[in-house]
């Protein structure tokens, strides 16, 4: 035991005067951690919690375009502002920058009568057919095609989100066109106009989609940008150890301290434990550290504030697991490095590449289909999976386990991998 | 009482299937005491054998013996010896106090054992006023010594030094030369590889020349250089290994 101690305390000594390790280890990652949620929770919140801004350029001024705009107003997704009708196209746009708007509408001049015409022409179509004499036009050569709504949009607009603003528009237009028809067939069958009460219990759709977000454990908890970032990042700290490590293991090949070690009476293999225990309580404080950021320190800075899992034993797990597995990759590269330059450069890209296709960046259900196969060999993926059954699943304790057996198999490769490098080289 | 400290006997090595042989049926005995120097060109085997006799290496065949044991075999036999290589072998972020301890530790020493030795390493190789500054702000001289200290903090019975001196100023090769022959005085056993032919004439009782795998010459070093007519080690080295490059 007291060699395993001295070994562990060589590690931390090192580790300890490398201040600059010591910032890529604790300091990238938190400071990574924040700025990414950040960015990404403001774009969610433009998303899910304001209305997005859209001018609207009334260049008809009928009832029916003033009864469309009403109509999107009431669907609550934008925050109208009135342009000038009068306004171009050119002279449009020019006015979304001023206004930060993301988004305008043109209502085209004639959009009213062509929608009253051909409100008419349908319910002069329904009359005859019920049998009633009706004179109103039926030919629909004479009836005016509604000239189209234009939408310019900046380019920045994610395209899902510019179909639901489409889907939005389509439907305020249904719902003007299906009132004019109601009120026109109302007024030729009763030549009275439509009462306003009797109009809105026919076209106020009161009936309510029920949307549930399910977990495994059955309960309701809805993803943030918090849930996300903070354990896709902490994994990506825990991996980016990888550059320390793996030079330290390249500076005792170079200078020869492993041969030395060879000659001494003790396991080599007890070095490469010390190793791995010293830099896994690393991984695990870096948990300890983006976690408690997630906690503490987000809400005050306008973040949503992370919401541990119930089960805080398989969390321990789940990070002991992540961070070995890390740790393994680290003396890997070490091991088959040749340089320093060769560790640190091979080290910090296949880190990040392996953040880019493992769901760190971006999620994984968001990945093309062609990047999922390449996907399941990113050891973070698994780790990334194995976070997500516990914190947007809030998995049990079996769920874990299922999620941890790939990056067993992961860290088990590795680990021989790095044994036979280690033979071949004749330093074990 | 064991009367050969080493005894090499009909090794066979080389480093790759498709590699030339670097030893082949290789043998040499070096009794206890003995200040031993195994000199040579660049390219004969030196520091492979050194790393066979040492266990870094293992032979196809034939046998190692340290003081009797086995060296491929016989785990206790790494107690026997020190290492002492021609690289800063050691890590340059701690001190070598700290350097002291942890290889203290792996050489099979306890906390008393090492807190003690070290006090005096660092002592005699005077060291003790910079016992805790990081060995990496320290002169090559300062790290040689270190070099040393840790090499002989279990108190080996065989020391093996690979070019000890390299690149350390007048001084500091007295120091260790001088060092070096007290701990002969106290009963070690000294294996030495240099290419200071004149400080392996000082330290050295005995001198083995080695080229291309082959002993040409072993013996003590008064009666090789009568037998060849030689006043000096180089004149002997140059006349037995030639003056061609070894190495190009």
């Amino acid at each position: 035991m007291y060699k395993l101690y001295t070994a562990i305390l060589k590690e931390l000594r090192i580790m300890l005067r490398d201040k600059a390790a010591l910032a890529v280890m604790f300091l990238m990652p938190v400071l990574l951690v924040v700025v990414i949620t950040s960015i990404q929770n403001s774009s969610l919140k433009m998303i899910n919690d304001n209305t997005v801004p859209m001018l609207v350029c009334n260049r008809d001024g009928g009832e029916s375009s003033l009864q469309f705009i009403d109509a999107l107003k009431k669907i609550g997704m934008f925050d109208l502002q009135k342009a000038d009708s009068s306004l171009t196209d050119k002279q449009l746009t020019d006015s979304m920058h001023a206004h930060d708007a993301l988004i305008a509408v043109v209502v085209p001049q004639g959009f009213s009568s062509a929608l009253k015409s051909k409100s008419q022409n349908i319910t002069g179509k329904a009359l005859t057919e019920f049998g009633m004499a009706v004179n109103t036009p039926q030919d629909s050569s004479s009836v005016k095609e509604t000239p189209p709504v234009s939408m310019f949009y900046n380019p920045v607009l994610q395209e899902s989100f510019r179909l639901s603003v489409n889907g939005a528009l389509k439907s305020a237009q249904q719902f003007t066109e299906n009132r004019a028809v109601l009120q026109a067939l109302y007024l030729a069958m009763s030549n009275k106009k439509l009462p306003d009460s009797l109009e809105q219990q026919i076209l106020n759709n009161k009936s309510v989609i029920t949307q549930i977000p399910t977990a495994k454990d059955g309960s309701r908890k809805i993803p943030n940008a918090t849930q996300h970032n903070v354990p896709a990042w902490t994994i990506f700290a825990m991996f980016f150890i990888v550059v320390s490590l793996s030079t330290n293991v390249v500076k005792e090949k170079i200078s020869g301290s492993f041969i030395r070690l060879k000659t001494l009476p003790t396991s080599f293999i007890l070095n490469l434990a010390a190793k791995q225990i010293t830099y896994i309580v690393v991984t695990l404080a870096q948990v300890l550290v983006i976690f408690s950021l997630g906690i503490f320190l987000f809400p005050h800075i306008d973040l949503p504030k992370l919401v541990l899992p119930e089960n805080l034993g398989s969390l321990f797990l789940v990070s002991l697991v992540c961070g070995w597995c890390a740790v393994s990759y680290g003396i890997l590269i070490g091991v088959y490095a040749k340089s320093m330059e060769q560790a640190i450069g091979f080290g910090a890209v296949s880190v990040v590449i392996l953040a880019a296709i493992g769901g760190i960046v971006v999620p994984s259900f968001a990945m093309p289909e062609s990047l999922h196969l390449l996907m399941k060999l990113s050891p973070l993926h698994w780790c990334m999976e194995a976070y997500n059954t516990l914190f947007l699943e809030n998995g049990y304790v079996a769920n874990v386990l299922l999620s941890l057996l790939p990056i067993l198999i992961i860290i088990a490769a590795m680990q021989l991998a790095a044994i036979a490098g280690l033979k071949k080289q004749r330093l074990i | 009482m064991e009367s050969a400290a080493i005894q090499i006997s009909n090794i066979n090595f080389q480093y790759a299937e498709n590699s030339g042989v670097v030893f082949k049926d290789f043998n040499l005995n070096i009794a206890v005491g003995e200040r031993f120097g195994l000199l040579g060109p660049n390219g004969a085997g030196k520091t492979t054998l050194m790393n066979l006799m040492t266990g870094v290496l293992q032979s196809k065949s034939g046998n190692i013996k340290l003081l009797g044991k086995e060296i491929s075999e016989d785990k206790g036999v790494k107690k026997l010896f020190g290492f002492v290589p021609q690289h800063h072998s050691f890590y340059q972020e701690l001190s070598p106090a700290e350097n002291l301890e942890f290889f203290g530790a792996w050489a099979g020493l306890n906390r008393k054992e090492i807190k003690e030795r070290t006090k005096e390493l660092l002592s005699v190789l005077g060291l003790s006023n910079v016992a805790d500054k990081p060995v990496s702000k320290f002169s090559g001289g300062m790290k040689n010594r270190v070099n040393l200290a840790i090499g002989v903090i279990h108190r080996p019975k065989i020391l093996f030094l690979d070019e000890p001196t390299t690149g350390v100023d007048v001084q500091t090769r007295h120091a260790i030369v001088d060092y070096l022959k007290e701990l002969n005085k106290a009963g070690t056993t000294l294996i030495y590889t240099s290419h200071h032919l004149t400080e392996a004439e000082s330290l050295c009782t005995k001198v083995a020349l080695i080229d291309e795998g082959k002993i040409i010459a072993n013996n003590d070093l008064q009666t090789l250089l009568q037998e060849h007519k030689q006043d000096g080690l180089e004149g002997l080295f140059l006349n037995l290994t030639g003056r061609s490059y070894r190495d190009s």
